[in-house]
């Protein structure tokens, strides 16, 4: 298979294991894709760090693109071949949802989140409640 | 950059990464680095399909790894040991913007009945609310 084929095979795969396999849900989620959007646009700085310093190189035999790294175009963006967005789509959806399945498996609920962001935004909202 | 640091290149995107989600650690305190456990069940499983994909593309002549900018350590004698720290690394960080988000919009449901509002009981009297 080629990679643009594998890409979207693992879009799909992740998708049917998100919504009907393990029934995660986080797709229809806004808390996911506010994450996905934060997430994608660090993978396309270090992505296009990584394509743009040729330290990783693809086959144009088995991507869109036909080869040569430029910036926007060519089926890249950032350098980095429209593949890798798939690719990672499906990483970063796998990852989430079996974080979110474990919990709901009862593995390792806690500690809840807490630190300074938190507890000041506590005190905040307990000084509001006060009459 | 420095001609001695050019193998360390891919291992510096991998410590970029971990530098930028630690705040999310330290400030937010999404603690997803203290629930090892579920941790693992989760990078595990994903670091495993992804190191297979990885396999099958390097095989294929998907794509290449430049010697000169990777450490030259190969994992089975093909597996660039930055690809497997990358399976890694991505899907906690991946995991930390999730219970970032979540922290910061606690109203917003996950879908695992984890408690991030301000009612949410903190565990051993840490900083409690009421």
């Amino acid at each position: 298979m080629t990679y643009t084929q594998l890409a979207v095979l693992g879009v799909a795969v992740v998708v049917v294991l998100d919504l009907a396999v393990l029934r995660v849900g986080l797709l229809r989620r806004r808390v996911f894709w506010t994450a996905y959007a934060i997430v994608v646009f660090f993978q396309l700085l270090t992505n296009g760090y990584l394509t743009g310093r040729r330290i990783v190189t693809y086959n144009p035999d088995t991507a869109l693109t036909n080869g040569e790294v430029v910036l926007l175009g060519d089926w890249r963006i950032l350098y980095a071949p429209v593949e890798d967005l798939l690719f990672g789509f499906a990483m970063v959806v796998l990852a989430m949802d079996l974080w979110v399945l474990w919990a709901r498996r009862g593995v390792d609920r806690e500690p809840y989140a807490d630190g300074p962001w938190v507890r000041r935004r506590d005190a905040r909202l307990a000084r509001s409640a006060r009459p | 950059m420095p001609a001695g640091l050019l193998p360390y290149s891919y291992l510096g995107v991998l410590l970029f990464i971990l530098l930028t989600t630690l705040p999310l650690e330290l400030y937010l305190g999404v603690r997803v680095w203290r629930r090892p456990v579920r941790l693992a069940l989760t990078v595990g499983p994903v670091a495993a399909v992804f190191v297979l994909w990885d396999l099958y593309a390097i095989s294929n002549e998907h794509w290449f790894f430049d010697p000169e900018q990777t450490t030259g350590t190969l994992l089975g004698g093909v597996l660039p040991i930055e690809e497997l720290l990358f399976f890694v690394v991505v899907p906690v960080a991946a995991v930390m913007t999730l219970e970032a988000v979540r922290v910061v919009r606690w109203t917003w449901p996950v879908g695992d009945g984890i408690p991030t509002g301000p009612d949410a009981a903190r565990d051993k009297g840490g900083g409690g609310t009421s």
